[in-house]
């Protein structure tokens, strides 16, 4: 009786973490500036948060239902892969577009690099 | 590295076929045995020992999951705090790292690093442009990529 009480305390624990890296992700979402650091707050605990929502499943139909779900291993595997990738893509696809940098931003070397290519070219 | 995989599967059959039977069980067995007579014999490989590869695997993963919970803890604290003072910006990181899949983790695991995140790749594949959240401590950022990170993708493509 007490060990599946251990186990629900820490499947509880890690859902509620995962439901709260989620809240994070999306205050971060609202209130930074621009897409990149945005991209930042939904490419980060997004991730953490959907992982650890996924392995207090598993270990909740493990321990209690006695049933190993195969899936939602796939789905945190898949996740942990494909996420910083989306990250990546959403991000260069912004700088491609135009999408200007905070007004506080301090460097940005891709943009001097852009330009100086552009000069040699023409 | 293939062919040593392989060697140790053949092996694990013939203690299998040895002991005529045919359970999971036996086939680790024969397995565990085969890695033992390949690492007696590791010399005469081309290759080194497979399992130092697979534990370099192991070790990069495990970076991986740990960079992933930094991250975490990092942004957590940035979003929660009442005023934003940062200073955002992209700046370039010269990478040694030659081979496609190499930049491709590289890129992955830099974007799972705190306050970091890959924009984009230069076409010589040399500079990764990396925007970072507060560019003031990125000194200690750039430290870890270069001496963690591509230290241990090395150890596994070497």
């Amino acid at each position: 009786m007490t060990e599946t009480e251990i186990i629900k305390m820490f499947v509880g624990i890690f859902i509620l973490l995962g439901a709260f890296l989620s809240l994070v992700a999306a205050f971060g979402l609202i209130r930074l500036p621009d897409v990149y650091t945005r991209n930042h707050a939904a490419s980060k605990s997004a991730t953490l948060g959907v992982m650890l929502t996924l392995l207090g499943t598993l270990i909740y139909f493990y321990f209690i239902e006695n049933h190993f779900n195969s899936r939602l291993l796939l789905g945190i595997a898949f996740i942990f892969m494909t996420s910083p990738v989306a990250g990546h893509l959403i991000s260069r696809a912004a700088y491609n577009s135009g999408v200007k940098l905070w007004g506080k931003s301090v460097v940005d070397d891709l943009g001097r690099d852009r330009k100086k290519m552009n000069h040699r070219k023409s | 590295m293939a062919f040593q995989i392989l060697l140790n599967f053949f092996l694990a059959f013939v203690w299998m076929f040895l002991k005529s039977s045919y359970t999971p069980a036996s086939f680790f067995v024969g397995y565990f045995f085969g890695l033992l007579i390949i690492y007696v014999f590791r010399r005469f490989f081309d290759s080194r020992f497979y399992l130092v590869r697979v534990n370099a695997v192991a070790v990069l993963f495990l970076l991986f999951i740990k960079e992933l919970f930094l991250a975490n803890w990092s942004v957590l604290k940035l979003v929660l705090r009442p005023k934003l003072n940062i200073k955002p910006g992209i700046f370039a990181l010269p990478t040694e790292l030659k081979k496609d899949w190499e930049i491709t983790v590289l890129a992955n695991l830099i974007t799972l690093t705190p306050g970091t995140l890959v924009v984009d790749v230069s076409f010589d594949n040399k500079t990764l442009y990396i925007h970072a959240m507060d560019i003031e401590d990125i000194n200690e950022a750039v430290d870890s990529i270069k001496n963690s990170f591509e230290k241990a993708i090395m150890e596994v493509s070497r």
